[in-house]
């Protein structure tokens, strides 16, 4: 079966089983580590991308879902040298420790602050209560999110709020509580 | 008055953190080995008997696989840590669910697994002894005795009684265990792992292979977070990666999935704490006698100590002139039990301070005016005959989390709250006071003998050589910023280089909160001496590159680098008898106290966290935003072991293995946390440092107990405080 789709703006194709997941897919076929698996069953969210623009568990989904569609990985927000917005806040709220979860998060709050989102500490949470940190215990995420969504980063402004996503995300929203 | 500091004491940023926010920080999946094969693991499918027989499905493709036993080993078939009783691989005999008996590779990682259908393993089962009050089998004892302790309970005016049961809590880092292998051509045994302690694993290699140290190598690869779960373990999947890279002759790469990581891997070691305190009507704390038994699981792992700082934290940290704690920890057919942040601490301090709690109700004291009653201070001797000479931050850490937290007021708010039989709610606010020591118990530094260095390299290049690990905390960054402050150089001309045994010295485990304080010392004094030997003479170290890089030349001659190395010794005050089990048990302690108001449902019992306010001692602050990270993560981890995290055990083995059945906090269950440092330096310290890992795994379940006690009027004994608990506390009042 082969399979296009854009990875982080670029037109790639992967050849083999439609079932395969697509956080295999990034990791073995087209050699992107960043997306890290922690559960393989949607509930830690380590393993997040985006889908068209929303957040999605890779660990659940087929790469034959993905034909025609765009996927963003971590590795698109920045490069050492030349952290993206979001990436500089978490660095300067200390909100990467071991940083397994790092990507899954970035990507979770990138998704957040593209439609728009505030700085507001519970729409953050809410948000981000599918992705498990076991080191941080959540504050400087929070507050690195927060950080970017003040300064507005230049995807923020200029994409106004989605009313509703293209179709529906893959991952459970809110959290078990 | 100190020099004023220009590295230590901010917040610099994080080493290795754009790595890490670019996703190219290679964790040890993240590393393509060309050619490599996949491991799986066949694991025992009961808890107790003997291996009749291991049978490969003759009809499955078994050339295309690798497969090794336990008679593949070429060494010694255990796993090489304090005592040697655990087999590397099942042979004869299986001691509980889960146990290792054969091991596949393949090309396909999918394949690997599939292979395991198709082993048949034949048991003689036998019965499974899963409950530890029942065990016949002591790893360890502990007895510390000291004054008259059946004389003082007859004079105390008041005695209470506690029963405390306290679970398995797993780790839950989210990098699941994992390790590869491979032999180079000189037959080096080389393993790269998700590890907190390479020299464990290079010890650990040694004795299954037979191989002398210099031809084995450990290198630790990005850490996907520890909490103790790989400070031990990695000797065992390090150790099985290398079997079948060796029967192979091709890299081998294991990575658990998250079930296989829940169910077989180290927990928390479960412990009933029974609890007996006397004190006088004024609350003056006279008799406390404690009784500890720990689960360790089917074998010894790190049991023994983690029972030595259980005990040795047993009674908080309150002065209490007659003290008899009794402690053992025993063998049940359940996984081992191993490290996890705490260390057997975060069981016996919630006993402590729920004592307290019990204490202040009899006696009608206020908590908190019972706590500052009793709380430790400079000059006051511990149980175990230390006298603590110095930097004892307990009552300050206490009345700053007092007032930080309005206490008082949210005290008298929370009974207004509840007297009003219409609200929906209860409210409550506790509070917990605890110490921490940091480093190994007693002689354990001793024993150690840790080794830390410096270099300056030929072209001028600063780098930091040990074996302590980066697993998220912030080692690399703080051992940067003490040697940076040392010398006096800007942060960034210090690297700190990866743990790789070939190359660092053993700087000791990265473990029992040593790594700033042991270790950060160790690397203070190796910079003092690189110091000197350059600046000889003169009043400062060369502080940019061009100048360090003329100095550099100078002091290396020929070599390409000049290498400073600190030895640990013991401070000459430090007096510790293993016999009897008494003297300074750490040179050092940190304190924390820790409020915390909740609010529990009327008519479903859930709890909600209102507020939580920290104040923590842990010494002179290296690096503030990541102390405050390391409080803020290890305060959520405890509230997860005070309200959430259950791990099912049935018929010996963790049955809820997975993250959808064992729940740790998400954002939504963790409030914004109020965090205040009250330093109370320690003079030997780097720059007056103490630890700060584990002491935030220590208040938090004892402080939400408090709090719920004081919304229902209940003690609830039994970790996790679940609302089915709760029911059943109001319950069983209401019926009485």
């Amino acid at each position: 079966m082969r399979i296009r789709f854009k990875v982080n703006g670029k037109p790639r194709s992967y050849s083999g089983p439609g079932m395969k997941r697509l956080l295999d897919v990034l990791r073995e076929d087209l050699s992107l580590p960043g997306t890290k698996e922690g559960c393989g069953e949607g509930e830690c969210g380590a393993c997040t991308v985006l889908l068209d623009g929303d957040a999605v568990a890779s660990c659940l989904v087929p790469v034959a879902q993905v034909a025609g569609r765009r996927v963003a990985t971590v590795e698109s927000l920045g490069r050492p040298d030349r952290l993206g917005p979001l990436q500089e806040a978490f660095l300067a709220e200390g909100a990467a420790q071991c940083g397994i979860c790092t990507p899954g998060m970035l990507m979770t709050a990138s998704a957040y602050l593209r439609r728009g989102g505030r700085a507001d500490d519970g729409a953050i949470r809410r948000e981000l209560a599918g992705n498990l940190c076991r080191c941080t215990g959540y504050q400087h995420i929070v507050r690195a999110v927060q950080r970017a969504a003040r300064r507005g980063s230049p995807t923020a402004r200029r994409r106004p709020a989605k009313q509703k996503a293209r179709r529906a995300p893959v991952r459970r929203a809110g959290s078990r509580a | 008055m100190p020099a004023v500091r220009k590295v230590v004491g901010r917040s610099v940023r994080r080493s290795e953190g754009p790595e890490k926010l670019c996703g190219i920080a290679k964790y040890v999946d993240d590393h393509e080995l060309p050619g490599s094969l996949f491991g799986a693991t066949l694991r025992s499918t009961i808890a107790c008997g003997r291996i009749r027989s291991v049978a490969l499905d003759p009809a499955f493709p078994w050339h295309e696989y690798t497969v090794a036993t336990a008679d593949d080993i070429p060494g010694a078939n255990y796993v090489a840590l304090i005592e040697n009783d655990q087999p590397l691989l099942a042979k004869d005999q299986v001691r509980h669910l889960m146990e290792p008996i054969l091991l596949v590779a393949h090309p396909v990682r999918a394949k690997a697994y599939a292979a395991l259908a198709h082993v048949r393993v034949l048991y003689e089962e036998e019965a499974a002894l899963l409950d530890p009050e029942l065990s016949k089998t002591v790893f360890k004892t502990f007895h510390i005795e000291r004054g008259s302790v059946d004389t003082a309970f007859a004079r105390a005016d008041v005695v209470v009684e506690g029963e405390y049961h306290l679970p398995h809590q797993e780790q839950a880092y989210i990098e699941t265990n994992g390790a590869a292998a491979w032999f180079e051509k000189d037959g080096t045994l080389v393993t790269l792992g998700s590890l907190q302690c390479p020299h464990y694993v290079l010890k650990a290699l040694k004795a299954a292979f037979g191989l002398p140290e210099e031809k084995v190598r450990v290198i630790q690869a990005v850490t996907g977070g520890g909490f103790g779960g790989k400070e031990e373990y990695p000797n065992v999947i390090c150790a099985h990666a290398a079997l079948l890279a060796r029967k192979a002759g091709r890299p081998v790469k294991i990575i658990y999935d998250r079930h296989e990581d829940m169910a077989a891997t180290t927990k928390r070691h479960p412990a009933v704490v029974r609890f007996r305190s006397g004190a006088m009507r004024d609350g003056r704390l006279v008799a406390q006698d404690v009784d500890i038994l720990m689960d360790g699981g089917a074998y010894v792992t790190l049991s023994p100590v983690v029972l030595s700082r259980g005990t040795l934290h047993a009674t908080g940290p309150y002065e209490c002139p007659n003290v008899r704690i009794h402690s053992r920890v025993v063998a049940t057919n359940t996984p081992p039990n191993g490290a996890f942040r705490g260390f057997g601490a975060p069981q016996t301090l919630f006993a402590a301070e729920m004592q307290m709690e019990r204490l202040a109700a009899r006696l009608g004291l206020d908590p908190v005016a019972l706590r500052r009653r009793n709380a430790i201070q400079a000059g006051s001797t511990l149980p175990v005959g230390q006298t603590l000479r110095e930097s004892v931050g307990a009552r300050q850490a206490l009345e700053a989390c007092v007032k930080r937290s309005a206490y008082t007021r949210r005290a008298r708010e929370c009974a207004r709250w509840n007297r009003s039989p219409t609200r929906p709610s209860w409210r409550g606010i506790g509070l917990a006071l605890v110490h921490h020591g940091a480093g190994f118990t007693g002689s354990g530094e001793l024993y150690l003998a840790s080794r830390a260095a410096v270099a300056l390299t030929r072209d001028g290049e600063l780098h930091v050589l040990s074996g302590s690990t980066e697993f998220g905390q912030g080692t690399t960054t703080l051992f940067g910023q003490i040697v940076a402050e040392t010398l006096g150089v800007p942060f960034e001309l210090v690297t700190v280089d990866t743990p790789d045994t070939a190359r660092v010295p053993n700087s000791g485990p990265t473990v029992a909160s040593r790594t700033c304080m042991m270790v950060g010392r160790l690397l203070r004094e190796a910079a003092l001496e690189l110091r000197a030997a350059v600046a000889l003479g003169k009043a400062r170290f060369p502080a940019t590159r061009p100048a360090l890089k003329a100095a550099a030349r100078k002091l290396c001659g020929d070599a390409t680098a000049r290498r400073f190395e600190a030895v640990y010794h013991k401070p000459d005050w430090v007096s510790w008898d293993d016999t009897s089990y008494s003297g300074d048990a750490y040179e050092a302690y940190s304190y924390g106290a820790m409020a915390v108001e909740l609010e529990i449902d009327k008519a479903t019992f859930e709890t909600g966290i209102r507020g939580v306010w920290i104040a923590a001692d842990i010494g002179t602050v290296i690096h503030p935003l990541f102390a405050e990270g390391q409080v803020i993560g290890g305060a959520v981890q405890g509230l997860g072991y005070a309200l959430l995290e259950s791990a099912v055990y049935e018929g010996g083995v963790m049955k809820n293995a997975r993250f959808t059945d064992y729940t740790i906090p998400t954002t939504l269950d963790t409030p914004r946390m109020d965090v205040v440092f009250v330093p109370s330096p320690y003079s030997l310290g780097p720059f007056g440092a103490k630890g700060v890992g584990e002491l935030p795994m220590d208040f938090p379940a004892p402080a939400v107990a408090a709090a719920v006690r004081h919304a229902t009027s209940r003690f609830v004994d039994t970790l996790p405080i679940t609302p089915e608990r709760i029911a059943s506390a109001l319950a069983k009042d209401a019926a009485a």
